[in-house]
């Protein structure tokens, strides 16, 4: 049962960047307006903001530029910091992990760990989970998670479930070391039973590239895609979310006993506008305490969260003490949620590429 | 739950608009009204207004409104 308690480390800061270059949805082709509406306001999602992927802005840049901006605010010394995270399934290459590039990209010590983890939508839950735990004991003082997902990059033009969806984003946080911190409270869960719910078939080992790989197929209702797009069954994914994340969210409220009435708010993964909003009322949080940018910026994967925090709540992170519920949960199936309280945190102006 | 009350919140749930042709022999995945979208929409409802989880495949598994009506019994 991976419920984690992990103390000693505080968040310094958070910064996130977006590719400038914006898709929006109402001028999607390939549906009567009609349809497209009902699934604009269903969804939420009126526009992403999506890199074109020639390879010259990848999740990297974006996570490089979130640091970079990060790093100048905070006014670290790079020598310091001892353990870079990359978390995304959009990596520069296959191999080498993208996280030693950024290593060296951003200047940092010889020193400095550094590996990748191949997560999407629970990303940031679980690499704040990996980052702060691997710093606990107080051996590495200085850390930066990168969270960051380009995944417009699997969606198919023609197939309107992602199409209309994915948004691209890339974030950092800063951790520290802090003896003062309050304790990060964590419930992490897997269900591979619904791997094939989100998946790009085609590429990795099992199923290498081949000839077939780039060959449109129909799927009826209007959806085409190849084997090297990312496929989605939105309603097992949905019965996935709207099942799994209240338990998730309900287990770290009484496993560690915090009163729902104490948070500042609940910041969900930003899926589905519709399916979010399920969910919360599941959890009966309020509206007020329960911020939204899925309508401007889409799904953006691991980055979801991180981006939330920079766009909603930029100056109250930066001037209170906030207590804050979170949940990240889809592709793997995997779910994280958790239980962060931050204070006077360094928040950059969103950054755009 | 009687049979005509599923069938005014299914009607509501989808935002179907002729709904005096909606019956219990109603084949819905052949309405206008019918899409991707839909399928969550019921998920969401069954949850709502049963509290019971129902999947995308026994909605699949469906013909008729009868049948979803059926599933509040059986699952």
């Amino acid at each position: 049962m991976a419920l984690l308690t992990i103390r000693n480390v505080s968040v310094r800061g958070i910064a996130a960047c977006v590719p400038r270059r914006i898709e929006e949805n109402a001028d999607y082709q390939y549906l009567d307006s009609e349809t497209l509406a009902k699934y604009i306001s269903t969804v939420g999602v009126e526009r992403r903001h999506c890199a074109i992927h020639d390879g010259s802005v990848c999740t990297s840049d974006l996570c490089y530029a979130s640091a970079e901006k990060l790093l100048g605010e905070l006014n670290w010394n790079r020598e310091e910091i001892g353990l870079l995270t990359f978390i995304s399934h959009t990596a520069d290459y296959k191999l080498p992990s993208t996280a030693c590039i950024l290593q060296d990209r951003l200047g940092l010590s010889k020193e400095c760990m550094a590996f990748d983890s191949p997560l999407g939508c629970s990303g940031f839950v679980y690499g704040l989970s990996m980052t702060a735990g691997l710093m606990q004991t107080g051996n590495i003082r200085k850390a930066l998670l990168l969270v960051g997902n380009t995944q417009s990059f699997y969606a198919s033009p023609l197939d309107k479930s992602t199409a209309l969806l994915f948004g691209d984003a890339g974030s950092a946080v800063a951790l520290e070391y802090d003896t003062d911190s309050a304790p990060m409270q964590f419930h992490l869960q897997s269900d591979g039973s619904g791997a094939e719910a989100l998946m790009v078939p085609d590429g990795g080992c099992r199923h290498p590239f081949n000839e077939q790989s780039l060959l449109m197929e129909d799927f009826g209702e209007g959806i085409r895609r190849t084997s090297l797009h990312e496929k989605m069954d939105g309603g097992a994914v949905f019965t996935f979310a709207l099942f799994s994340v209240p338990k998730s969210l309900k287990k770290v409220l009484t496993e560690f006993n915090i009163d729902s009435a104490t948070i500042d708010y609940l910041l969900l993964h930003q899926a589905n506008k519709f399916l979010c909003e399920s969910i919360r009322k599941k959890v009966k949080i309020p509206e007020d305490k329960t911020p939204y940018n899925i309508q401007d910026y889409g799904n953006t994967s691991g980055t979801s969260i991180p981006l939330l925090m920079v766009t909603n709540l930029h100056n109250e992170l930066q001037s209170k003490h906030l207590r804050l519920l979170m949940s990240g949960f889809g592709v793997g199936l995997s779910l994280g949620s958790a239980y962060i309280e931050t204070k006077n945190l360094i928040v950059p102006e969103l950054i755009q590429l | 739950m009687e049979l005509q009350e599923f069938i005014s919140k299914f009607v509501e749930t989808l935002e179907i608009e002729d709904t005096s042709a909606i019956t219990g022999d109603t084949r819905f995945h052949d309405l206008d009204e019918w899409s991707s979208l839909s399928v969550m929409l019921l998920i969401a409802m069954f949850d709502e207004e049963f509290e019971k989880e129902i999947s995308s495949q026994d909605i699949r598994s469906c013909s008729t409104v009868a049948d979803l009506y059926d599933l509040i019994q059986t699952k």
